[in-house]
């Protein structure tokens, strides 16, 4: 029984990391209808910026240091893909994404180098045993799972606070809502597809942080983003709860999947499960957990 | 002037439905053919033919297989990898269990369990859409990924799972020479682009576009979208296998399930939109960049004399390709394909300008 | 006394003879070099490239080439994909005077598609340290040569120092031991030799495969947690072995229990995890890390003119090393050829009589100064391995150190193994084996 719980409490972790990757996709999805392949990339990019500046910097100033070349990333995307690529068709803005994830991982690359780096930011990493009467040995916590859980929370505390009380998240969501009824109020497209871009870089320098410290800055951390996809069916694109929500259960359910299914069918299955339990949601609501009802006019 | 229709009458229906009306349009397939046929085996060098057509020819057949799919029925998949998995593994599990069925026959078995496989991945799509439906074959893909690595049988339970293709004996001849493999491959492309251009032309190809193009209406109208979507899924699947099978066994020679992982679906969705989404010759345009690119960017340092590091080629590569996909998008969202297009219709009135 | 003109006419023709004999000696043996500098294997993948290049460049500065020839490196990139490996092959197989004498794919995917494609051009693949573990048989791989030790003899290596730990073969029944490994051919190869010596000695044997790349693996180390294997032995490259670590300090799995293939024993795989893969131990393919008298050169002669190929701080490194051991392979098998060939460009077919004539006595090594780092190896027709022999390395938090003495791979139940596989292999493909005197 304290194993199960184990399980349940890592894919729960797990399911928190994968969400902190996810963000970033439903921020851009939920503001400009742009589903960003590249988001993987940014977060490789923001990691190796941030990695490499912590080389000759103290950590505040190498976090200011990446965000800002975030920031400079997203301004430069807006001008140079998105303006010209205004109104075209959701694939073709899909397909230029895929443009600017070839060119972030190469130029990354080039500026900050294709070794593997430490990430050090000061997020602990113990091993904890909770509940050693109830269970014999304990269960196992790290304490850099709960640690990144609650920076996931206070990411996404931090995000509501953003959309809802100030100015710039509720043009964000006017934007989102519809974009010619936000133009007509006098909100500039332009500037929010920046604002969105950047934030969700922001999104991706933490999301960076975490997954680096925990893995090491090397290219294989724009894999994630795979990871992310099903977090985003099954909680839906445009939503930033249900990116939450569906982490979760898509992590408790790869996890409880691999250690009972996999021992009687081989092993290996965490990949294509995770898929599967999205698609069986779908199935029953095409539009995701709390995504929005996708309503179509003949 | 020289590109027109004028004077040119059609005495019958066949010669009016024909694929290419105009005389200079058949004029120039033909040359093309003769060239593809003849002229390229004899002329061109064993690492050209082995190394940038028979790859360039396999993944456009396999772009064509998809274009009918994503292009023709708007149903966006990337499991291709998956389904070019099963065919190379269906066509090599038949050729080494049955040694007697030709290796064309093993083939074309390898391509229809592809396709049923293709339907089955796909019965999700009357359900789901867009980029819900895209995300959904990527269970099919990772799926399959897995299936091939565990199941031993599909591999003939070798000890490291991977397997090697048996020789390519066509009516008692073994293919070895490079230019045998490519003129195997160029029959097999020649004959599924002529017939997957008819298919689009024909009242299944027009289902598929309603379906694309409006499937409430097309359903309305009496288009049942069972029918329609899971033939695209079935016939796109076939080609997506058979291009498996022959990238497995002339290509590879012996290959791994990493051969067909996600990266290559990717390969061919970009293939696909980048040569425009909905067209024949667009495939054959998106292969030839897709695949051509990255190879002339690694040559072209070289060439000049500059004194980089592979690596830094190799990023530099990465960022220039990435660069050019922006570029040609917002030049031509709509693909090489139309910008073809674009240039025939000027090339019809030219030189008047209008 | 001969005429003026005589004399002339006999001074011109010594210099036209000696200017010709010189134009003949000045060629260059063209050697590709498969790499990746980029993509998610290259920080395992820059360091082996640095060292093959090093070695090639010292070969020239300081002994002006192999006899005279000197060496024309050429790198080319493959990012560890397969396809791009084989494009690769076809671009460069034909360059040079003679054509590429041999190739290091440093893949298995890359190697099992260029087995084929190798046999027919005459060229043979190194596959040091990895590869198909059957194509130590000569007889059937005649062009594959697995020099130094395959995945089979690793395990058994690996297998015998557990045993030599628990004190003694008949200790390891009822023990668990726990393979994780990458879900790819390579990871899967040691799983036969490992279900043989099970077996054969009675402990638990379980298998635990991680999806490529390997970031995922909590569920894996959980299920380790549950268990409590005795050994964990660990068979992945690039981002799985620090994930693996990383996962176990998570689990707190004790990472000496914990010995990698000599794929996974190297700085990248380490570093990452910081203070907590203090402990772990890894196979090591003869060589660990550390710096022999061929490093004082390489610094001499590369590092010191400026044409070092990476930072010097890597000279020394484990994957740095096995480059250099690779490419002094190489070197030495066309030395060997040149021998009966003669002093110039060779091509695959005679180097491939090179390699499997190469024969390198502790005097040898020494010389080329590897005195302290390698065995003396012996190649022939049948046994393209040359050597089996081992030894474990432990990382103490900044430095790999030897753990064990050597260890010699046991031949007698290698050997029927690969010789079995091999003529598997032979009967699939209708290759009949050739006769080694």
């Amino acid at each position: 029984m304290g194993f199960f719980i184990e399980v349940v409490l890592g894919g729960l972790f797990a399911g928190v990391l994968y969400s902190l990757v996810a963000l970033g996709f439903v921020l851009i999805f939920k503001a400009s209808g742009v589903f960003n392949f590249a988001q993987g990339a940014m977060v490789l990019f923001a990691a190796l910026a941030l990695v490499r500046s912590l080389e000759v910097l103290p950590l505040p100033l190498a976090f200011m240091f990446a965000a800002g070349l975030m920031i400079l990333l997203a301004v430069a995307i807006e001008f140079l893909v998105l303006r010209p690529l205004v109104h075209q068709a959701p694939i073709i803005l899909f397909m230029s994404t895929i443009g600017i994830f070839y060119f972030l991982e190469g130029f990354g690359q080039t500026l900050f180098g294709s070794e593997v780096y430490r990430l050090e930011v000061g997020i602990p990493a113990d091993v904890v045993f909770v509940l050693e009467e109830t269970f014999p040995g304990g269960l196992l916590i790290n304490t850099f799972d709960i640690w990144a859980a609650v920076i996931a929370g206070l990411l996404v505390a931090g995000l509501a606070v953003f959309f809802h009380s100030t100015r710039i998240g509720r043009a964000l969501r006017a934007v989102a809502d519809d974009h010619q009824a936000a133009q007509s109020v006098g909100i500039s497209l332009r500037n929010i597809w920046v604002i969105v871009w950047a934030a969700a870089g922001l999104v991706a320098l933490v999301a960076g942080a975490v997954w680096g410290s925990k893995l090491g800055v090397q290219s294989s951390i724009a894999f994630v983003a795979f990871k992310a996809l099903p977090v985003l069916i099954l909680g839906g694109f445009t939503s930033v709860p249900g990116a939450i929500v569906g982490g979760l259960i898509i992590g408790v359910g790869e996890k409880l999947a691999e250690v009972y299914l996999g021992s009687i069918i081989g092993g290996g299955i965490e990949n294509w499960f995770a898929y599967v339990v999205a698609l069986v949601f779908l199935l029953i609501r095409p539009q995701g957990l709390f995504g929005e009802r996708i309503i179509e006019r003949v | 002037m020289l590109y027109r229709e004028a004077g040119q009458f059609k005495t019958s229906y066949a010669a009016d439905e024909a694929i290419f009306p105009l005389t200079l349009d058949r004029v120039a397939i033909f040359i093309i053919l003769a060239i593809a046929f003849i002229a390229v085996p004899a002329l061109a060098s064993d690492y050209f033919l082995k190394a940038i057509l028979l790859p360039f020819l396999i993944l456009a057949l396999a772009a064509i297989g998809l274009n009918i799919l994503v292009g023709y029925c708007g149903q966006l998949s990337l499991g291709s990898g998956g389904f070019m998995a099963v065919g190379a593994y269906a066509a090599y599990n038949i050729a080494i269990r049955i040694p007697e069925m030709p290796i064309i026959a093993s083939l074309l078995l390898g391509g229809v369990c592809a396709a049923a496989v293709g339907v089955l991945f796909g019965i999700p799509s009357l359900r789901i859409k867009g980029f819900y439906l895209a995300v959904a074959t990527l269970a099919a893909q990772f799926f399959l990924d897995w299936l091939f690595l565990r199941i031993g049988w599909f591999t003939n339970y070798s000890s490291s799972g991977s397997v090697n293709a048996p020789a390519l004996n066509i009516f008692g001849a073994t293919l070895r020479t490079p230019a045998e493999q490519y003129l195997f491959v160029l029959c097999f492309v020649v004959l599924f682009a002529l017939g997957a251009k008819n298919l689009v032309r024909g009242n299944i190809g027009r289902t598929w576009m309603a379906m694309r193009d409006m499937d409430i209406a097309a359903e309305i109208m009496g288009i049942r979208p069972i029918y329609a979507k899971l033939s695209a899924f079935a016939i796109s699947s076939f080609i997506i296998g058979v291009a498996g099978g022959l990238w497995a066994f002339v290509y590879l020679g012996s290959w791994e399930p990493l051969a067909f992982d996600i990266n290559r679906s990717f390969q061919l969705l970009f293939m696909i939109i980048i040569g425009g989404l909905g067209s024949i010759l667009g495939c054959f345009l998106g292969a030839a960049f897709i695949l051509l690119v990255p190879i002339l960017l690694n040559q072209v340092p070289a060439a000049f004399g500059m004194p980089l590091s592979t690596a830094m080629i190799s990023h530099l590569e990465f960022m220039i390709f990435g660069g050019l996909i922006i570029v040609f998008l917002i030049v031509e969202p709509q693909g090489f394909a139309r910008l073809c297009q674009i240039a025939k219709e000027k090339l019809r009135l030219w030189p008047f300008p209008y | 006394m001969r005429s003026p003109l005589s004399m002339l006419i006999a001074i011109a023709a010594g210099c036209a003879a000696t200017s010709a004999a010189t134009l003949a000696l000045a060629q260059t043996q063209y050697i590709p070099s498969m790499v990746y500098r980029s993509g998610p294997y290259a920080p395992n993948g820059i360091p082996f490239a640095n060292g093959v290049a090093d070695y090639y460049a010292l070969v020239n500065e300081r002994d002006g080439g192999i006899n005279g020839v000197k060496i024309e490196l050429d790198e080319c990139e493959t990012g560890y994909a397969t396809d791009r490996g084989v494009e690769c092959y076809e671009r460069t197989k034909g360059n040079g005077e003679a054509g590429a004498p041999y190739y290091f794919p440093l893949s298995t995917g890359i190697t099992f598609a260029l087995t084929e494609k190798t046999e027919a051009d005459k060229i043979p693949l190194i596959t040091m340290g990895y590869g198909r573990s059957e194509s130590a048989d000569g007889e059937v791989f005649k062009w594959n040569f697995p020099l130094l030790g395959t995945y089979w003899t690793a395990a058994d290596i690996i297998m015998q120092y557990v045993a030599d730990e628990e004190g003694g073969y008949e200790n390891l029944n009822g023990k668990k031991v726990t393979l994780v490994y990458h879900d790819s051919p390579y990871g899967k190869e040691p799983i036969t030799m490992l279900e043989k010596l099970s077996s054969q000695h009675g402990f638990e044997f379980a298998a635990l495969p991680v999806t490529h790349p390997g970031v995922e693996q909590k569920s894996t180390w959980l299920q380790i947690r549950q268990s409590q294997p005795d050994y964990v032995l660990l068979w992945g490259w690039g981002v799985m072995n620090s994930t693996a670590i990383r996962e176990a300090i998570a689990v707190n799995y004790p990472r000496e229990k914990m010995i990698g293939v000599w794929w996974s024993g190297a700085e990248p795989d380490v570093t990452p995890a910081g203070e907590g893969a203090k402990g772990y131990k890894a196979a090591a393919l003869q060589h660990g890390a550390g710096r022999d008298k061929v490093h004082e050169a390489v610094l001499e002669h590369v590092h010191g003119k400026g044409n070092g190929a990476g930072p010097e701080a890597d000279v020394g490194h484990v994957l740095y090393n096995r480059g250099l051991v690779n490419a002094m392979l190489g070197v030495e098998a066309i030395r060997k050829a040149q021998e009966k060939f003669g002093n110039r460009a060779l091509s695959g077919e005679e180097v491939q009589w090179g390699i499997e004539n190469l024969e390198l006595t502790e005097e040898r090594l020494d010389e080329l100064g590897f005195g302290d780092t390698l065995l003396p190896l012996n190649v022939t027709c049948e046994d393209h391995e040359g050597i089996r022999m081992g030894r474990i390395h432990q990382w103490d938090g900044s430095n790999w150190n030897f753990v064990s003495d050597w260890i010699e791979g046991n031949n007698e139940l290698l050997r029927p193994m690969v010789v079995e596989a091999a003529q598997r292999y032979a009967a699939e493909h209708n290759i009949t084996p050739r006769e080694c005197e």
